[in-house]
Formats: structure tokens, sequence, C-alpha cells
């Protein structure tokens, strides 16, 4: 499978989805100016990543802001794990949050709440 | 300008200046918002506030009422078909910092038909609480689409609940079809 690499702005994230190094992860800040062109390559990927998955994909959500239209999207993407999960596939969302960051850990927590996959919530102080 | 000319135009911004202090406004804009404007603005108000050793929750509320507020202008404000260049897919933006609160307010021109629904989305928000328009939140990211260009009607149920306080909103009459729509948030400094 190919690898997506794109690295993060001020106002996109970092996006790393290497199979091969069982690298899943979207961090940063996540107000792009054009939501669907810029998640839509990643919604696509994971798309094809469905048809074969690795034994276990643990995917890093690691933001520290993103807009309501973005909010959306990660969403998209979470659904998509959601059925992988259904499927039978192994799979683990850990959800990084600024420790102080209140906000961060409830819009973790809303996401654990719509969706069905196993949900990892965890606390990191920003350096 | 001839002379008569210069003069006022000096007393208006001399008047305007003043204005500003009075209402203790650190940023105003009128014009067309883009991607760069929005930038622009949050990092600018950003950089003010770390100066100003504002606290990280008031930084991150402000920061994202500002984008909520800026996208409703650029994804709405010009989707209606006024003749009037004056008005016609612009809007007006405005920061303003007292003791204890910010104040972020947009101004932009709006068709009498979309008022009906904009106020029932409004009034519908302010009757919910915190759990209430966490609810609704999850239910318009599950069920809302993403228009054209990009709204996913979410922004006015964030503002609510990242100021922690009901919508404030006023309709002021322009002409027979359209108003001025004006939204006025604000985030309390001490938490």
């Amino acid at each position: 499978m190919e690898t997506i690499k794109i690295m993060g702005t001020d106002d996109t994230p970092t996006v790393i989805l290497d199979a091969d190094n069982d690298i899943f992860e979207i961090s940063g800040r996540s107000l792009p100016e054009d939501v669907t062109a810029f998640y839509e390559p990643i919604l696509n990927w994971l798309d094809d990543y469905a048809n074969s998955p690795n034994a276990k994909t643990v995917f890093i959500f690691k933001l520290v802001y993103f807009n309501t239209a973005s909010s959306k999207l990660l969403l998209d993407i979470l659904m998509k794990l959601e059925q992988m999960h259904e499927d039978g596939k192994e799979v683990l969302i850990r959800w990084f949050y600024p420790e102080d960051d209140e906000d961060m850990q409830e819009a973790g927590e809303e996401y654990a709440d719509i969706v069905d996959i196993p949900f990892e919530q965890v606390s990191y102080t920003l350096t | 300008m001839d002379k008569k000319n210069v003069k006022g135009f000096l007393e208006f911004v001399y008047d305007f200046y003043k204005s500003m202090k009075a209402h203790e406004i650190t940023l105003v804009y009128e014009g067309e918002i883009t991607h760069q404007i929005t930038k622009a603005f949050t990092s600018l108000t950003e950089s003010n506030m770390a100066k100003e050793e504002e606290s990280n929750s008031v930084q991150k509320k402000v920061f994202h009422v500002m984008v909520e507020c800026l996208q409703n202008i650029s994804k709405h404000a010009d989707s209606f078909g006024s003749d009037d260049f004056l008005f016609a897919g612009r809007g007006i933006f405005m920061v303003s910092k007292g003791e204890i609160e910010y104040h972020v307010t947009t101004g932009n021109v709006i068709e009498n038909s979309k008022i009906d629904e904009l106020t029932k989305i409004l009034d519908h928000i302010n009757t919910l609480d915190k759990d209430g328009l966490k609810e609704l939140y999850k239910t318009q990211m599950r069920e809302g689409r993403l228009s054209e260009k990009g709204g996913a009607g979410l922004g006015f149920i964030d503002i609510a609940r990242k100021t922690g306080r009901k919508l404030e909103y006023h309709f002021l009459p322009i002409d027979e079809e359209t108003h001025f729509f004006i939204l006025t948030s604000t985030i309390s400094r001490n938490e």
C-alpha cells in the first residue's frame, strides 16, 4: 500500500498513514480552507486499507485544535474504522489530549459515544 | 477632496478612532472574509493574547469562537443576491476586549426569506443546556451533511458551548428584502 505523509501547517494537521510500519496518525491543527478536499484522500486511503488491513490497527488522534467542519470529517474517519471493527478486524483508537484541555478530552468522549470501537483516552503534557 | 471634504474626512477618522477606543475594539474589518483573512486575524489575536498572558483556556475559547464566526460569514454572507455593492458578499467582523470579557461580533446582510429558518436554529440552540447542546452537536455531526461550502451546521452550537452563554443576535431592517444580522459572542476572561 502506498503511504500517505502530509506535513502539518498552521491550519492543516500532520497525517501519516503507513501500513508497512504500522503508523496511523493525525496530529496538530485542523482548519483547512477546504475540509472536504483535504480529507478526501485520507478517506479513500482508508477504504483501500480496509480491504486488507494489518492484524491490528492502532489509530492515533493527537490534535490540539480542530474546527467544526473538521469535526465532521474526523467522524467520517472514525466511522470507516468502526466498519473495519464490525468486520472483525482489530482496531484501537488512541485519543491524545493535552492534560489541561478539557474540551479536547470531551471531544474524544463524544466520539467514543458515537462510534462503537475500542477507544482509549490518553492525556499528555504539552512541551 | 476639496478643503471642506478633507476636514470632514479628518474629523471622521478621529471620531472613528475615538469610537473604537470607547468600545474597546482591538480589531475591526469590513469586507470579504477569506481563509487568508481568517488565518491572519486568528494568529494576530492569538499572539496578542499570549503577550498579555491570557489563560490558555480563554485563548482557546476566543480562537474557537473567532474561527466559527469568520466561517459563518464566509460561508453564508455571500449567498444572497442583493445588487447593493455595499453589502454583497461581505460582512463586518469585530473583536473587543474589556476588563472582564472579550466580545466577538459579526454582522452581515441576510435575505428576509432566510430569517425564519435562522431564527429557529438560533432559538432552538438557546433553549438547550450544556448536555442538550452536546447531544445536538453529536446528532448534527452524525446526520448533518457538509454543504457545498463546507458548512456543517455546527458553528452556532460550538459557539454556544464554548462561551457557555445564550447566542445573542439581532436583525436590523435594511430595506424591503434584507436585514442586517448581528451576532455577538462573549467570552469571560476570568474562569
